[in-house]
């Protein structure tokens, strides 16, 4: 005997919703709580800071732009395949899908990229109280060579500081500032997100789309709902860029 | 709501970022690379237009295929 369960393909006539989107749509609630949370911690930390740095001084606004860009593009891709499947198209589908996936891989390699540059910067405060950023050279028990961040489109000139010249130096790791740690949990979170989503695109892409043979509506609605998923994510970006990078 | 709506709603936002983007390059840019920032700003209202336009074709389509 076997038991249908309604509403997997159908929609429900008072919800007009199938058993997934709801799911999808109760998860989703579920997530803008999560992140809903930490935008009002940075709110919170951020209004009752003394200062607060400007994004641009920790961060490389061209390759964060870049990035944007790509996400915006995988959207536009994302939602070129579910419309591919709804045509009945699945070569298209599966040339759209590529194409999301190879730009969620795209920017979440850029986002290490940046994460890596982060572990290579350093503040340094002098004997003095000066305080120079930069990228680390080279160092060895005596002496560190830093390369300074250009300031105001000045050149920049490799600097030699004996240890005894430092107080402190810190790496930009997510202990370095309240901004940082932010940038961190945020975008962490995010590229978590990310990573979510992109393995979930390679299983509908891949082995999950033989369902298409078999029961080709259910199979596009599950993309719908990985689609739903995915502009989420993005949406969320649209807000992280101009928050942790512009302002 | 379908994704075709939250398609169109992404598409807006990310349409208001680009022209908010051209405006932060043009006025508020960091100090130096000034070129740099205003050839940004510049791509950056020049995706606006594009995002403009390619919304207003997605609603065609939609409709065109019966989806909308």
């Amino acid at each position: 005997m076997t038991v249908e369960i309604p509403y997997g393909v159908q929609e429900r006539p008072d919800t007009g919703l199938w058993n997934a989107k709801l799911g999808m749509w109760l998860f989703l609630a579920s997530e803008v709580m999560l992140f809903g949370g930490l935008f009002a911690s940075y709110a919170t930390l951020r209004t009752y800071a003394p200062d607060w740095p400007k994004g641009s001084d920790f961060q490389n606004i061209p390759l964060g732009t870049f990035n944007t860009a790509v996400l915006i593009t995988s959207s536009i891709t994302m939602v070129m395949g579910w419309a591919s499947l709804v045509m009945g198209q699945f070569g298209k589908f599966r040339l759209y899908m590529g194409l999301t996936l190879l730009l969620g891989v795209l920017f979440l390699g850029i986002k290490a990229t940046e994460y890596r540059g982060k572990f290579e910067h350093y503040g340094v405060t002098l004997a003095d109280g000066t305080v120079v950023t930069g990228h680390v050279e080279s160092q060895d028990a005596s002496r560190v060579v830093l390369l300074p961040d250009a300031k105001g489109g000045a050149a920049h000139e490799p600097m030699t500081l004996a240890r005894s010249q430092i107080k402190r130096m810190i790496v930009f790791g997510p202990w370095y500032n309240t901004y940082l740690a932010l940038y961190f949990t945020l975008t962490g979170l995010h590229a978590l997100h990310l990573l979510a989503g992109v393995l979930v695109n390679l299983y509908l892409w891949g082995p999950g789309s033989r369902m298409w043979q078999r029961e080709p509506e259910r199979f596009t609605h599950r993309v719908e709902c990985a689609g739903l998923f995915w502009h989420f994510v993005d949406l969320v970006w649209i807000f992280l860029f101009p928050i942790l990078y512009l302002l | 709501m379908s994704i075709k709506a939250v398609h169109l709603l992404f598409i807006t936002l990310a349409t208001l970022l680009a022209l908010g983007f051209g405006v932060w390059c043009v006025q508020f840019q960091p100090a130096g690379n000034r070129a740099l920032y205003v050839g940004l700003g510049a791509v950056s209202f020049a995706a606006a237009a594009g995002l403009v336009a390619y919304g207003v074709w997605f609603i065609r389509k939609l409709k065109r295929e019966g989806m909308l």
